[in-house]
């Protein structure tokens, strides 16, 4: 397996200073720094808990940092009043761990949804067209009128990132996209992300605590270690070390 | 305890501040309207008039007593108008919407399907709570006059099968009884228990915690919270449309 190279545009799209964020006592974020490229997938890695899921709710608005800043597309997140945080949101999407489907929608209404909130000056054909072009982005055509219910894990993972691509974002957030499939499974969702890339030019975060998925996806990895980013460049440049933080996450994916 | 109610005083004035900002939800409301209604109506159905048949039949000994039997329509009036309509229709509601209500958004929440919808760029507080509370204060009133009206059918059906009796002049004495302090006493208290069943409902699925258990918490809680707190009212509403008669 080819792993893919730094992008070399230096244009930051998101950029994090020293982000701090704690959960009552427990400190997830220690002082975190990262930037993402435009054009680029930076793959972010850690073990579970460290606050990765928690970063990108961030980077959307989801969650408020304690201290540092967030700038996403130019804005600091937590400056934006609520009608600015929903116009920041048009340009980034998120594709969630559960893939949090609406489960009362089908397949076309829950592809229609964000479309039908935000652009209400397009035509019903448009919004059609639309919902097909995402659909057949992601290869499930015939899925339209089924209910979330009735899919697959992959196939419900490949209808939330659709959902997301309709508002055609210039950012995507993954949270734990290949969590809970089957290799082959996998491996067609990693196809995916990277067809993302190419096909709508986004920048994108994978939160992700599989190897296999970070090699192939990610121009960029960055190793979330004590709430810090510690480790960052390319999958060899991560993973040629000694550090016995990073070793055995090596070790542990090689095994399974 | 009190930080509790801190967080509701901070969700109803959310509720206020959303309902009065655009863009407004009129379709979704309407939805909601119609689910409301839907999922409430048979068993209303069957209640109020089950209730207007036992209330007559339970009433019509005593009113013998006395000779006072013409006086039948009136006390079933003014029993169903002022109270039994009324609570009967909020305690149903409670127990089918408020549960629904709690169940639905509690599930969304512990699906990540309301942060989804944040990150669609759509206001889920305007769009899941607003038109569920709006929805229920709206059609609780119309449902109310619905029980009354089943009620009264039961009523009647009861007298006609002990003697005979003209619909039209049970109707006409029953409308005698009621004055219109009745009239707006009832509709006030039937929206001020749909706002109170909707944004219980609401409050607990929008908070309710992470996990399935979380999900059952939230419908439970629905339920017992709005059906004490109709009761509440009921006492306190009681009290003060007294004062006004008196």
């Amino acid at each position: 397996m080819e792993t893919k190279s730094k992008t070399t545009n230096t244009e930051k799209v998101i950029s994090i200073r020293n982000v701090e964020k704690s959960f009552g006592e427990y400190q997830v974020l220690k002082g975190a720094d990262l930037d993402l490229y435009k054009g680029e997938n930076l793959v972010v890695l850690g073990r579970s808990g460290t606050g990765k899921s928690v970063l990108i709710k961030i980077i959307s608005g989801l969650l408020t940092q304690d201290a540092g800043s967030v700038t996403v597309l130019g804005k600091e997140v937590n400056e934006l009043n609520a009608k600015e945080l929903l116009e920041l949101r048009l340009r980034i999407g998120f594709s969630f761990q559960s893939s949090a489907l609406y489960d009362s929608m089908t397949i076309k209404q829950n592809l229609e949804f964000p479309l039908i909130r935000n652009k209400k000056n397009l035509s019903k054909g448009e919004i059609d067209n639309a919902v097909e072009t995402v659909l057949d982005a992601v290869g499930l055509m015939q899925t339209l009128n089924q209910m979330p219910s009735e899919l697959s894990g992959g196939q419900k993972k490949r209808i939330g990132i659709a959902r997301t691509l309709i508002l055609q974002p210039e950012i995507m957030l993954y949270d734990e996209p290949t969590a809970g499939l089957d290799p082959i499974t996998c491996l067609e969702i990693n196809r995916l992300i990277n067809e993302v890339q190419e096909r709508y030019k986004t920048s994108s975060i994978i939160i992700t605590h599989d190897l296999t998925c970070a090699k192939e996806v990610g121009n960029r990895i960055a190793m979330l270690l004590d709430g810090q980013f510690q480790r960052a460049g390319t999958f060899d440049e991560v993973f040629d070390t000694d550090d016995q933080r990073v070793t055995p996450f090596f070790e542990y994916n090689f095994i399974q | 305890m009190f930080l509790e109610l801190y967080r509701v005083h901070l969700f109803i004035i959310k509720f206020f501040k959303e309902a009065f900002t655009p863009p407004f939800e009129g379709k979704e409301i309407l939805k909601q309207c119609y689910q409301v209604g839907y999922k409430s109506l048979a068993l209303i159905s069957l209640t109020g008039f089950i209730t207007g048949i036992v209330f007559a039949k339970q009433s019509r000994p005593s009113l013998a007593e006395f000779g006072a039997t013409s006086w039948l329509p009136s006390l079933v009036g003014i029993a169903l108008f002022r109270t039994l309509a009324p609570l009967l229709t909020a305690l149903i509601s409670a127990g089918k919407v408020g549960s629904s209500i709690g169940a639905e958004l509690g599930s969304m929440k512990v699906t990540e399907q309301i942060e989804a919808m944040e990150v669609s760029a759509t206001n889920p507080f305007s769009y899941l709570v607003v038109t569920r509370v709006l929805a229920t204060t709206i059609t609780l009133p119309i449902l109310t006059f619905y029980t009354a009206f089943v009620g009264l059918l039961g009523a009647f059906l009861n007298v006609t099968l002990s003697e005979s009796s003209s619909f039209s002049a049970f109707v006409q004495s029953f409308l005698e009884s009621i004055t219109f302090l009745d009239v707006i006493a009832s509709t006030l208290k039937a929206i001020i228990f749909g706002f109170t069943i909707g944004l219980v409902g609401c409050y607990q699925g929008f908070n309710s915690s992470k996990g399935t258990e979380g999900v059952g918490k939230a419908a439970n809680s629905a339920v017992v919270i709005g059906m004490f707190l109709v009761f509440m009212e009921e006492v306190i509403a009681t009290q003060i449309t007294f004062m006004f008669r008196t």
